[in-house]
């Protein structure tokens, strides 16, 4: 492989260089702790670019009746807000996490394609410009969802829809990357003696989570494609006016859709899984089980996608199989709860912020898993459909979920990156704030989606406000609390009480083994296992 | 220092690379043949009520045994896919026969505009499982139809019902959508 041979003639030459300067570091580094860090800050900008559009969209639904927002503008927010927190802030979050943390608990010197790797952050940048451009747009920014269902998104789709194509092309391509990256590392480049089952939990949800998108992001780019051809070159795969079918979009979208929405939980998953047995001065509980469980979730991922469609009119048979294939994901998920609740069980717990993220995260994300039983019951989604019920239900899984995960994962990781401990009384302000407001924003949501309030409408009728009200200001809370977050990791980055390589006292794992900062070289001769 | 890979690991990666890569482009392709795959399940689970535009054979069809002891109700049904400038009714809107009675009746649509138009309709038969026994001998469903300035066509369709049809079915709706069709 040319790069590989590159580098090692350039290596020889140069021994113990550090990074590059200037500008050119960062545009053409192939170093994973560097690239790293800079996917951590794109998907950081990313969350309050998203988060500022759920601010609006909350402001809007502050009070009945159409105050700040019009209603094609709102309908460009709740898209734009839903595709940059899924593609832009979330996925590259855990995509920078792979990269910072996979080699040094492999005990790896480098992701096994550096070269990839660079490129494909870079794209997803590319691809993020081209989003953003939609809102400066004349006419409007994409405004179908971020399920872009056909026909909203063919025949009905504003002109940027061709950008949203690109740009979703570009970020499909980046992911792949991405994924191939962790795979080879992961297959390749252990240390010696570290077999598969002896893993860290983060690099086995991650191998995981890299299959599934290796799997479903090529289905991602057909259906665009498809979107395209339909747009401009005639085909009619949607058009049932050409003898094509709608509903066929939304079997292709929720076969790539809902192994996406694991690939937003799996690396949650192994994250959790590696903060609780340091917290709780005890190993994992149940590892092999967790491995085997995290695969099977994957797996059945790949059979339940029509759940999301009950209501377009499948037959009995298909709507009894999806159910009980949904309701059976409950039973891997539910092995990994107890193995938690089994590893904290009589251990010598200590609550810095990273464990009480982890705990919140176990707790509320199983409320989440919970409404989402109730949703996978066919008679009872017929009444839930397209509620807020629905937007309780999977931002409790993302929030909670993912997102937690990965504050878990920053607090708990920042003094290895940076070399200083984080200030322990702003991370506890963060997390109380955080899962206050949390709850306060999404809990009445389940209520109103009961009461039958509809998603994806500005408006809403008198005997909703209260809730909406509750709603809002959580969320106000929310947004604004994550700038402690912000103020907290500047703050780190510049200075603070020096780390020592091991940062927690329970950590275990070949990353903590080195210096904190970890140097921008790491394990250039494999450690041994044993 | 940066990776210095042994000859045979860097010669494992780049063969998992292409195994990678193969399965991307697989997937791909996956995505393209789920369509074919979508048509054949939705023709044998009657999903989306799909009917094949297509007339019927007359010799088969004239061989079918008329089932007196049934009868089945046809509900007509005419929609527009958008509003466009365009009346369009059937002579009734629901009919009454025995399966195998081969039966006839007329759709009348009307240009309301001063520019010539094409219109196709675009046929759906539910219960869906129910699609597959309704046999059209002549539709103008079958043919795009070109619309003169404020013209007005009345157009047949004669059909009948399988007498296979199974006897759960005693209501079967048919449903014809408009669509404007005069760009392309």
């Amino acid at each position: 492989m040319s790069t590989i041979h590159e580098s090692t003639h350039h290596d020889e030459a140069h021994h113990d260089h550090g990074p590059a300067k200037g500008l050119s570091r960062w545009l053409m580094t192939t170093n994973h702790k560097d690239i790293g860090s800079m996917y951590l800050i794109l998907s950081l900008a990313m969350f309050f670019i998203g988060g500022t559009m759920a601010m609006l969209i909350r402001a809007e639904l502050f009070k009945p009746g159409m105050q700040l927002l019009n209603p094609e503008f709102f309908n460009q927010m709740t898209t734009m807000h839903g595709l940059i927190m899924v593609f832009g802030a979330i996925m590259p979050a855990f995509v920078g996490l792979a990269n910072w943390l996979i080699p040094m608990m492999v005990g790896a010197p480098d992701m096994a394609l550096p070269r990839l790797n660079n490129w494909s952050f870079w794209i997803l940048v590319v691809a993020f410009c081209i989003l953003a451009s939609t809102l400066f747009m004349s006419e409007s920014a994409p405004n179908f969802g971020w399920t872009f269902y056909a026909p909203l998104s063919t025949k009905y789709g504003p002109p940027s829809t061709d950008y949203f194509i690109l740009s979703v092309h570009l970020m499909g391509m980046s992911s792949i990357m991405g994924a191939i990256n962790v795979i080879a590392t992961i297959l390749n480049m252990r240390a010696p003696g570290m077999s598969l089952m002896k893993m860290p939990m983060f690099c086995w949800t991650w191998l995981i989570t890299a299959f599934l998108l290796i799997a479903v992001m090529p289905v991602l780019a057909g259906t665009v494609t498809m979107l395209l051809t339909d747009r401009h070159f005639g085909t009619s795969f949607f058009n049932a006016a050409g003898g094509g079918d709608p509903v066929l979009f939304q079997h292709i979208f929720w076969f790539f859709g809902h192994p996406e929405v694991y690939i937003m939980i799996l690396p949650s998953f192994g994250i959790i899984s590696e903060i609780l047995p340091t917290f709780t001065r005890k190993p994992l509980f149940g590892y092999a089980s967790m491995v085997y469980a995290t695969c099977s979730i994957a797996l059945l991922s790949f059979i339940v996608w029509a759940h999301h469609m009950f209501t377009t009119g499948i037959p009995l048979g298909g709507q009894l199989f999806f159910m009980y294939a949904t309701m059976l994901i409950a039973v891997p998920t539910g092995v990994k709860v107890f193995n938690w609740a089994a590893t904290m069980f009589k251990g010598s717990m200590t609550f810095e912020t990273p464990m009480l993220f982890s705990i919140a995260f176990i707790f509320l994300f199983t409320m989440g898993g919970f409404s989402g039983l109730m949703l996978s019951i066919t008679p009872a989604d017929f009444q839930y459909h397209d509620t807020y019920f629905v937007v309780a239900h999977f931002h409790y899984v993302l929030v909670p979920g993912a997102l937690f995960s990965i504050f878990a994962a920053v607090y708990y990781w920042l003094p290895k990156w940076t070399g200083h401990m984080y200030n322990e009384t702003l991370g506890k302000l963060h997390f109380w704030l955080s899962v206050i407001a949390m709850n306060l924003t999404f809990f009445p949501m389940h209520f109103l989606g009961l009461a039958g309030m509809p998603r994806r409408i500005p408006d809403y009728s008198l005997q909703f406000i209260g809730f909406n009200q509750i709603a809002s200001v959580g969320a106000f809370i929310f947004g604004l609390s994550q700038l402690i977050l912000v103020y907290n990791i500047i703050r780190t980055a510049r200075g603070g009480k020096k780390a020592t390589p091991q940062v927690w006292e329970g950590a275990q794992g070949l990353e903590w083994t080195i210096d904190s900062p970890a140097p921008y070289h790491t394990f250039t001769t494999p450690p041994k296992i044993n | 220092m940066n990776a210095v890979p042994p000859k045979m690991q860097s010669k494992k990666i780049k063969k998992h690379l292409w195994i990678l890569v193969s399965i991307v482009f697989g997937m791909f392709l996956f995505c393209y043949a789920l369509v074919p795959f979508y048509n054949v399940l939705c023709k044998a689970s009657g999903l989306n009520g799909k009917v094949e535009n297509i007339a019927a054979n007359y010799e088969k069809v004239a061989k079918f045994k008329i089932d007196k002891k049934r009868t089945i109700t046809v509900e007509l049904m005419t929609s527009l896919n958008e509003q466009i400038p365009v009346k369009f009714t059937s002579e009734t809107t629901s009919m009454s026969l025995h399966p195998g009675q081969i039966v006839k009746t007329n759709y009348t649509v009307k240009n309301l505009t001063n520019k010539p138009i094409i219109v196709q309709a675009i046929p759906n038969v539910m219960p869906g499982l129910a699609a597959q026994h309704f046999r059209k001998l002549e539709c103008f469903c079958f043919q795009k139809q070109p619309l003169g300035p404020l013209e007005e066509k009345v157009m047949p369709l004669v059909y009948t019902i399988d007498p296979i049809l199974p006897d759960k079915f005693g209501t079967v709706a048919l449903s014809y959508t408009l669509f404007d069709i005069t760009e392309s």
